[in-house]
This record gives structure tokens, sequence and C-alpha cells, in this order.
């Protein structure tokens, strides 16, 4: 290398300044294809899908007719089977997450639970379908019904509520620990007083993430035979009498938004793909707004605690 | 009940640590020590860093029983009573030892629930008393008058020095009968450190005060008693103004006289 | 100083009396205090334990369930005949059993896949972690993110609907339904889970690396290739197989444009059904529970979680030794 005189050795530079800037330039070019398949993916639905949506489309039951067809009961479906999936998998996950952050010692069990939850974050969803087909189905009766497609959901997202809230607790520098057992806490004291309240805006973001995945779901709630065509909604949960509250709702049979956008969607007739993508667009909306209200909050608490 | 160093001071123990050993995982951090603390003065531990003074300022109050591998041998008398003993339960250890950290790290709370959480702990929760003892330990820290119109604001809007003292005055509204000072002006500047240790040497009346501090000069210039520690003993255990003045150990005098640490 | 007080003696019922009314006041206020205070911590922590150990329950469940249902589909289908038949007929009069069709099915539609995401995953990945400003990483992050967000159905309606007509312009032979733009889009789908974790991984080699390798002269691309990418390699790795495992198990895209049809594939334009298509195939018509049908969606269920779980759990160690190293 000494033979070489500054000439070569400027050469040299340029060309790997070259190469350098080529591959940014791919970097870029990479990032741009990715979040250009992103807009005409939402695009393609909104052009495609936009002259069916009207305020008769959100308030009708599906028909043969295409442009008589409407998502009335997937999204009354879509929300309730939220409610069941939210009520279930948020508790359990958290729980899981103290108990995994704040409690576990490190030993065999704790790490075949930490490999498990890591596991059960990759199993393929269609296998918790299969999974709540014979247990919830069969096993325990529940039937084709709102309470099962939830129950299935949250057992879904529990992995990502669970890795959420572990980092949320993480994320809670250990002198404050420190300062309310200094105090005379109690380990439950000390989390319910101070660890949960201080995570919560995590916790929520997380939980809004994993319910997010949860609503675009279809695999599983196909599964367990969540029917296509419904021209009914549940059961109230208001009553007028005492107890002026029911649950007859959770044994509902029901449908869901990507579940009636898939059945439009697999039709040959393409009247009923326009109905498809504007249910698609609806549902791309939901997924956007929560993912939104999710990096909102995520801001909103990282701006307001400064440790 | 009193206790007599070699060359004829006496004083009123409180605490007395006895033959204490202490071991994080296989590694010893404390090596025999013995130690006695004397009532409602302020004892500073001090040496180069590693010694263990602050390890053995976390025995008194339990710390380490937080993480899994330390362990304890020997005593620490409270009262006649092994604090240090296994049966004796951590969480009434610390309900009367209370701790001052090094970094301030006061809640993400209020202000006032800020102080009033060490009696909130204790099931208390009646406004009126909250409301006087979170006074009183307010005043007791200095603070009352630069809070005492914004008692609902977060605690983390304060300065460095101020959450410090109001860090101190969440260790002191429960009574304490010793505090534990972790290097406390370690994180200050040095108007908030002076206003600190201002503070320090007016508690003395009221409790036992156990500092750990990194300055000489600290040491020196308001602490009754000064233990020095090196390599995990306890080497040299005085009145501050005899150990500053005629050390009786080598390591001492170097590490005073700033030759070694 | 006395000796030892009786260990069982409560410490704080020794205490002074000033904390009166505030404190505990009497030993038999103290003991019962602590007892409760004792069993409620205990309860909360058994409550909070089978809170995470129900995590290991259904992992549990799945595999009891799955093979439950196998087992009876092997009591009447050899499972040699479930690995070499080369046809997957079982809807038919003439039903056969041979999971390959699905296999390839399923290989074929991955592969297209991580053809696409792995090349691209890298380099957004290399290209977030070493040559990108923190604005622009912090906008983009996200936005990539969104990717993995969108509901997979409304992929395959994309794939179906937009992509496939866009493809049969430039290759005519190609079929309505076809594994190649099902694949393409599920390569885009999944580049967010290589990007992430592998800029993850090399965002934690220590910055002291690249110092060094700046020092001698290198460029960004030279440090990055030759430096941060072999010292992150297990977490890319990592990436590269859990991205497989989310491929092999991705269920509505290919149910929705890579067809329903169980042949063994060559070509990515034929069309050919996945396992997971399959299941949802069997799903959606009404088939009796305890009939050879039904369990053969079990079956091909089982299948597909040894596939998967192999391929998580090698992932998991390789991310878990990434995290060891630094």
């Amino acid at each position: 290398m000494s033979s070489l005189n500054l000439e070569e050795i400027r050469r040299n530079i340029n060309r790997r300044q070259q190469i350098n800037k080529i591959f940014a330039i791919l970097g870029l070019l990479v990032i741009f294809v990715a979040i250009l398949t992103l807009l005409g993916l939402i695009l393609e639905m909104v052009i495609d899908g936009h002259s069916r949506i009207s305020p008769d489309f959100f308030t009708s039951f599906p028909s043969r007719k295409p442009e008589k067809a409407g998502i009335l009961a997937a999204w009354v479906g879509t929300s309730l089977v939220m409610v069941v999936t939210a009520v279930a998998a948020v508790p359990l996950g958290v729980a899981a997450a103290i108990y995994l952050e704040e409690y576990a010692r490190k030993n065999l069990l704790a790490d075949l639970i930490e490999i498990n939850v890591t596991n059960l974050a990759g199993v393929p969803s269609i296998v918790y379908g299969l999974l709540a087909l014979g247990l919830f189905v069969y096993q325990f009766n529940l039937g084709e019904s709102i309470l099962t497609a939830g129950l299935t959901l949250a057992l879904l997202i529990l992995p990502v509520v669970i890795v959420t809230t572990r980092e949320a607790l993480r994320a809670i520098p250990n002198n404050l620990r420190e300062a309310a057992y200094a105090l005379g806490a109690s380990k439950w004291q000390m989390i319910w007083d101070h660890i949960l309240p201080y995570s919560f805006g995590s916790i929520l973001t997380g939980a809004i993430v994993g319910l997010s995945r949860a609503i675009g779901e279809t695999a599983p709630i196909i599964t367990i035979g969540a029917l296509t065509f419904i021209a009914f909604l549940p059961d109230s949960p208001l009553r007028e009498e005492f107890p002026y509250i029911s649950f007859a709702w959770l044994q509902a049979p029901f449908t869901v938004m990507p579940i009636q956008m898939f059945n439009w969607v697999s039709r040959p007739n393409a009247e009923f793909h326009i109905n498809a993508a504007a249910a698609g667009t609806v549902l791309i909306g939901m997924t956007l707004m929560m993912n939104g209200i999710a990096i909102y909050l995520r801001y909103l608490f990282r701006k307001d605690i400064k440790w | 009940m009193a206790e007599e160093l070699s060359d004829g001071v006496i004083f009123k123990p409180k605490a007395e640590v006895k033959n204490l050993n202490f071991y994080y995982g296989s590694v010893q951090a404390l090596k025999n020590i013995n130690l006695t603390v004397p009532e409602k003065q302020v004892t500073a531990l001090i040496g180069p860093s590693g010694c263990g003074k602050t390890t053995l300022l976390r025995c008194f109050n339990r710390m380490h029983d937080l993480y899994p591998g330390n362990r304890y041998e020997g005593q620490i008398l409270l009262e006649r009573i092994n604090i240090l003993a296994p049966k004796v339960d951590p969480i009434e250890v610390r309900m009367r030892i209370s701790m001052v950290f090094q970094k301030p790290n006061p809640f993400p709370k209020s202000i006032y629930e800020n102080v009033a959480y060490g009696l909130r702990v204790r099931g208390e929760n009646k406004r009126s008393l909250l409301d006087g003892k979170v006074e009183e330990a307010l005043r007791g820290a200095a603070l009352w008058n630069e809070v005492k119109d914004r008692l609902n604001d977060l605690a983390l809007n304060l300065s460095g020095g101020q959450q410090q003292r109001l860090c101190i005055a969440r260790a002191l509204v429960v009574d304490p009968e010793i505090v534990l000072f972790d290097e406390p002006t370690s994180a200050l500047d040095p108007i908030a450190t002076a206003s600190i240790e201002e503070l320090m040497s007016d508690l003395k009346d009221k409790v036992t005060i156990l500092i750990v501090t990194h300055s000489m000069q600290q040491a020196a210039r308001f602490s009754d008693y000064t233990a020095f520690m090196y390599l995990g003993e306890l080497l040299e255990f005085n009145k501050t103004e005899t150990m500053f003045a005629k050390p009786s150990h080598k390591m001492t005098e170097d590490y005073i006289s700033g030759r070694t640490g | 100083m006395g000796g030892q007080c009786p260990p069982t003696l409560s410490l704080l019922s020794l205490r002074p009396l000033r904390l009166c009314g505030l404190l505990y006041m009497t030993e038999q206020k103290t003991l019962p205090s602590k007892l409760v205070r004792n069993i409620r911590e205990k309860s909360i922590e058994l409550i909070l334990f089978l809170a995470a150990f129900s995590s290991v329950a259904t992992t549990v469940a799945i595999l009891f369930i799955l093979i439950k249902e196998s087992l009876a589909f092997f009591t009447q289908i050899s499972l040699w005949d479930f690995l070499t038949d080369t046809q997957w007929t079982p809807l038919f009069g003439d039903a056969h059993y041979g999971i390959l069709p699905l296999l390839t099915g399923t290989l074929m539609t991955s592969m297209v896949a991580l053809t696409v995401a792995i090349p691209m995953g890298t380099i957004a990945a290399i290209y977030l972690s070493e040559f990108a400003s923190n604005t622009l990483r912090e906008i983009v992050k996200p936005c990539l993110e969104l990717l993995a967000a969108i509901p997979t159905v409304v992929y395959g309606y994309f794939a179906l609907l937009f992509v496939s007509p866009l493809l049969q312009k430039v290759f005519p032979e190609l079929s309505y339904f076809n594994m190649l733009s099902a694949g393409l889009v599920m390569g885009i789908m999944i580049i967010p889970f290589i990007s992430s974790i592998s800029e993850d991984a090399m965002r934690s080699v220590p910055l002291g690396l690249r110092e060094g390798s700046y020092a001698m002269g290198a460029t960004r691309l030279q440090t990055a290739l030759k430096v941060v990418f072999p010292a992150g390699i297990s977490g890319i790795s990592a990436a590269y197989i859990l991205a497989t495992s989310r491929a092999v198990g991705e269920t509505m895209i290919v149910a929705v444009a890579a067809g329903l049809q169980p042949k063994i594939v060559w070509h990515p334009f034929q069309q050919g059904a996945t396992i997971t298509a399959y299941i949802v195939q069997v799903s959606l018509g009404d088939l009796p529970h305890g009939t050879i049908e039904y369990q053969t969606i079990f079956a091909a269920g089982l299948t597909l979680v040894l596939m998967t779980l192999v391929l998580n759990i090698i992932g998991h160690f390789l991310a878990k030794h990434y995290r060891e190293i630094y």
C-alpha cells in the first residue's frame, strides 16, 4: 500500500464515497417503496370503495344486492367482540407482566414463562382459532358466539399486552421503587401506588396497539365459525327494567368487519368488490385511528414525565 | 445505657452493629463491622469509593432484601432487637428508620402526596391529620415557606435542592428514629448543599442521623462522630474533631489528608 | 444492652408511644395487621403468578387440542401417507390426505415473501440504523410499522385486485389467483418485522466498534457492512427467522389471493393452497365435529405449529444471544 500516491488515495476515497452514496439512495428508495405501497394500498381502498360509503352503508344489514348491503352487523359485532377482548386481555396481560417484571426470581419457571410468551407471540393467528374451536366451542360449549371470539382474540393479543406492559414497567427508574420501600411500603403498595400509575400511559398505549391488531384479525374468527351473513343485531346490553344490564349478547352469533370484507372480496361479482373496498376503507380507518391514538398517547405521556 | 470510647468520650447508643458481614452473592462487601451509633447525633461514614459505606448504610433499613442473592451475617441491634434477623419484617424496620437517597427521587406526584405517602402507607388517610403532619414535616425540612402555596404542584417541577429537601420531609413525616442519608448532596450545587447541611445539623436534636458522604469537608463540617471504612472494614470510629485532629490509623490519616481515595 | 428479644415478637410492638394513634399501638393490634398484610401480599402474588402462568396454560391447551384431534386423525390415516401422498383431497369422494401440496404452497408463498422482505428489510434497517438522521428515523419507523398494522384481509384484497391485474399485464400467463402476488404483498407486509428487529440489533452494537472502523478511514457503508452488520448478526438472523415464521403462518393474504386448490406447485405463477388457506376453506363450510374432515384441519394446524415453533425457538435464542452480548 505504501506505493499509493496521493492521486490514487483520492480516487480510492472517491470511489468508496460513491458506493456509499449509492447505498444511501438505495436505502431511501427501499423505504420509499415500502411507504408508497402503504399509501397505494390505502388509496386503492378509498378509490375503489368511496362510492359505497354513505350513512346507509353503516346502517344496513348484508344483502344479496351489493348496492343495498351494509356493515351494520359487522361493526356492531366488531365493537362487542373488542369489548370482550379488552376486558379479558388487559387485566390478564398487565397482571402477568407485573408478575414477570416485579416478582419473578430468575429461575427455571420464570424462564419457561418468558420463552412461552415470546413463543405465543409467534404462533400463527389461525392456530388460536383452532384452539378456540376445540376448547371454547366444543369443550366449554360457549358456541360460535361473541364471547368465544372475544376470548380468542384476547389470547391472541395477550403477548402484545404483556410485552408492552413489561417495557413500561422496566422504564420506571429503580430509585422510585426504593423510595417507596424506604418509606415502609409493601411490595403491592409500591406497585399499586407508584408503578401502575406511572406506567399507566404506556400500558394504555400497549392495550390500544393490541386491540388494533385484534380488530383486523380474520383467520381465527373464521375458524371458530363466525357467520358471514347476519341480518340481525345481538341483544342490547341495556334493559329497561332491573337489573338494567344483560349479558345475553355474549352468546349471540355475530360477524365482524374483516369477515364481512373477506366475504365480499371472495365473491366473483365485481359489484361486491366495491363493498369489500368500502369495508376495507372503514377497517383501515379504524386501525389507523387506534394506532394514531396510541402514538399520540405515547407522545403525551413521554412529554409529561421526565424522571 | 452508655458507651465509652477508648479516650473517655461517653454517649448514649441508639443502634449497635455487631460482627456484621455482608455478601453480594459470593462477594463479601462488609467484613466484621462493629459500630455503635450514638443517639441524636450525626454520625458520618467516610472512606474511599467501594469501601462499603453505602452498603453498610443500606443494611440499616434492610434495602438489600430487595435484591436476590444478598446475605447478612451478624446483627444490628435496635433497642435489643436484631433488625437483620430473618423473622423481623423489613417493612417494620423501614417504618422506624427512613432514608434519603443520593439522587433526589421524589415521586411524580404532587408535593403534598409525596410527603403524605409515608403516612398513607401506614393506613392513615384522615385529611386533618395528614395536613398537620405534612406541614410539620415540610417546616422541618425548611421547605414550607417555598411550597406552601403550591402543595398540589408536581414535585418534579421543584429545583434539585428543593427536591432533596422534599425527600427529607418525606422521610421525616413518619417520625423516624434514625434517618439514613446516602450522599444526599452529591447531586446538588454548592448553595443547595449548604442549605441541606444546615438542615441536617438542625435535625439532630430530634433524630439520630447516619450519613454517608464522599466529602471529608462535609463530614468535618457538621458530623459529631465519624467512622472511617476501608475495603469493607471499619478501621476507625471516633468523635469527628478527634479523628480529624489525630487519626489513630495510618490509612485514615492518608485519606483525610487527601493522599488516598 | 440486653440480649436479643425472642424473634417472634414483632419489632413494632416495642415502639415508643409517641406514634400512638398513628401507628399500631399494642401488640394485639400489630400481629393481626401484619398477618393481614402478609396474607394479602401472598394472595396478590399468587393471582399475578396465575395470570403469568396462563400463557403456559395457553401453549399447553394449543398443543393438547391439536395433538388430541390429530391423534384421532392418524388412527385413520397413516403418518406415512400423510407425509408422502402427493394429493390432498379430503373433501372429495376419492379422498387423499397428503400434506405435501399444502406444504409446497406454504413454502412457495413464504419464499416469494422472503425474497422481497429480507433484502428490503435489511437495507431499510441498515439505512435507518447507520445513515438516517434522528428526525427521519422517528418519522419513518412508525410509518413502516403501520405496514404490519394493516389488517391482512386488506392486503389480500390489494394482492388480488390490484397487484395481480398489474402483474398480468407483464406476465399474461399469470392466473387470477396466484402465489406471486400474494407472496409479494406478504413480503411488503413483513418488512417491518425484519427492519425493526434488525435495526435494534444493529443499534445495540457499541459505538466504540463503529468509531474504531471510522478511525481506520472506512465509509459509513463499509462500517455498516463490515463491522455493524456482523456484530449484530445474531439479532438480524433472529429477525429473519421470526419473519419466516410470520410468512409461514400468514393466512388471509393467501386465502384471498393465492387460491384454494391444493396441488403440488413448482412455480409462483400457479395458484395453490397453503396450510393456512386450507384451514380457512374448511372452516367456511359447515363441518360436523368429530368427522375426519374436521380432524384434518387440526392435523394441518399441528404441522403449522411445529414448523413455526422450531423457527420461533431458534429465533428466541438468537435474539437472547445478541441481548446478552451487549
